[in-house]
């Protein structure tokens, strides 16, 4: 778990961080950088506050409780120097027994209450002033991001109260993040010169060198999140490496046909579209079911971002929706079409989640409620934000670049 | 004298060099530049947005060369940048005046 929570980390920074940075131009290339820092900065603090508690700790099917506000108790279970195991919905009917130490499961949690935000990062890419997003990063992880993940991850959650699995964050972090980067990028409005001048990628080096860490980073993202070195995580580890590897090819093969050339920036989406599609499903499904799951997310996530959205016209800068909204939702429904009971039977459910009609529609019921809850909030923080400090710097700024503009500081 | 400039695809500089030697050009300076002719730019697609880059990336080279061999370095250079398709580049060729070798101020044919 330790090693899995650092692969994490090692997502956001610096893989998501180079992964964009290298799709914006030169301009906007630190503030860029600077936004995926300071998204791990902002989002690691407001989870040591608040959001663990809120998200993690028992309270109600609706919210947690404060009982962990600043960390407080983390320690209780400490004793000569080793921590004992804890549980997770301790005290409440549907106690889950946890094989690590809370330390390291709050740590864990972390790590992916930083990706979230920082993936929403995408879709305003080179025109958000960064004071607001700094405001954006702690109000949308306390109220958007804590109670999705308390409703589906938590023992008594009411989302997964309605049967709904997601295995690594399909939901609360994909589907989460990519519908905030949809409402961000309508709301923000197209960036100038958006349609006519030239936007394209300043070093699609970085973008490639970004999205190789993301692969090997998302091993601990989708195999930490069995919960120990066991053969469920070595299943999502392989289903992980498959539908990438699925991804990758199908989206290239996808726009060989539509645009005549395979592209390192297609094969690279391609293969993270891959990834987020396999998350939710990455510790319920079996290779075979891997591979379909992979080979749907490049074709549709290609569709989505290639030419559903220059048809409807938003701008979603670096396609935060449509390669996370996209592929979460792919993976989510998919996981209910796919899941092998014995992967997840356990022994109070010796036949676990086994995929049905009726679980593809526990799942889509999951996927609603997040789209809806998430659709709402964001909008309005979005709303306050714009209405007090604003949400987008000026047009001369946006111009000039927000690495002078915003930060005093340019790459030559 | 002549000046001759060349405008040619980055990757035929090499070619264009082996195709200099050989006549006896003693020396040639390149720069990188950018520019379009008929050529008009090209078209690039970064997931379904498609750019137009009107500037591409060209090689300038410059030869100064005595009247009696401009044909043939001029042939050579059309020889070895040539690959017959559109944006191959431009040949000029303009009058040189004064020519001065600064190490020993040798002037005309003998600073080349």
């Amino acid at each position: 778990m330790l090693t899995s929570t650092a692969l994490v980390l090692m997502m956001t920074i610096p893989g998501l961080a180079l992964f964009y940075a290298g799709m914006v131009r030169k301009k906007n290339v630190l503030a860029t950088l600077i936004q995926s820092f300071a998204i791990c900065c902002i989002a690691s603090i407001v989870w040591m506050v608040a959001g663990y508690s809120l998200a993690l700790g028992t309270g109600t099917p609706w919210i947690g409780d404060m009982s962990r506000f600043m960390l407080s108790g983390i320690a209780d279970h400490f004793h000569n120097g080793a921590d004992q195991a804890f549980t997770l919905g301790a005290g409440s009917a549907n106690p889950t027994a946890m094989t690590i130490p809370e330390s390291v499961y709050m740590m864990f949690q972390m790590t992916f209450a930083i990706i979230t935000p920082a993936l929403i990062a995408g879709s305003f890419a080179e025109r958000m002033k960064f004071s607001a997003l700094c405001v954006f990063t702690i109000l949308w992880s306390l109220l958007v991001y804590a109670p999705v993940a308390h409703w589906v991850w938590s023992p008594i959650g009411w989302v997964g109260g309605l049967g709904a699995v997601d295995f690594a964050g399909g939901t609360v972090v994909h589907i989460n993040s990519g519908i905030a980067g949809l409402i961000t990028a309508l709301v923000i409005g197209k960036r100038r010169g958006y349609g006519h001048e030239d936007l394209s990628p300043f070093n699609l080096t970085y973008a490639i060198i970004g999205a190789s860490l993301l692969w090997v980073g998302w091993f601990g993202f989708n195999a930490g999140s069995a919960g120990g070195a066991n053969g469920r995580a070595g299943m999502a580890m392989l289903t992980t490496q498959i539908a990438a590897a699925v991804g990758g090819m199908a989206w290239m093969a996808a726009e060989w046909i539509h645009n005549k050339k395979p592209t390192a920036l297609g094969i690279i989406s391609g293969a993270v579209a891959g990834l987020v599609a396999i998350t939710p499903a990455a510790g319920f499904v079996l290779p075979g079911p891997a591979l379909i799951i992979g080979l749907i997310a490049g074709i549709v996530c290609f569709w989505a971002s290639a030419i559903l959205k220059p048809r409807l016209g938003y701008d979603d800068s670096l396609d935060a929706f449509g390669v996370h909204g996209t592929g979460g939702i792919i993976g989510a429904l998919l996981t209910g079409v796919f899941a092998y009971g014995p992967l997840s039977a356990t022994d109070a459910n010796p036949q676990g989640v086994v995929g049905s009609a009726t679980q593809f529609l526990r799942q889509a019921e999951a996927v609603c409620v997040t789209i809806v809850w998430c659709v709402i909030i964001t909008f309005l923080i979005l709303k306050l934000i714009d209405l007090t400090i604003g949400l987008r710097v000026s047009r001369d700024e946006e111009l000039e670049g927000l690495d002078m503009v915003l930060h005093g500081e340019r790459i030559n | 004298m002549k000046l001759i400039t060349a405008i040619i695809k980055p990757f035929k500089l090499d070619d264009v060099r082996e195709a200099l030697t050989p006549l006896g050009v003693q020396g040639l300076t390149v720069t990188e530049i950018k520019g379009f002719g008929r050529q008009k730019g090209q078209t690039e697609i970064y997931r379904g947005a498609e750019y137009q880059v009107s500037f591409l990336p060209k090689v300038k080279i410059e030869i100064a060369v005595a009247d009696s061999i401009v044909d043939e370095v001029v042939e050579a250079v059309l020889n070895a940048a040539r690959t017959g398709k559109i944006g191959d580049g431009k040949i000029f060729v303009s009058p040189l005046d004064r020519v001065i070798r600064i190490r020993t101020g040798e002037t005309g044919d003998g600073a080349l």
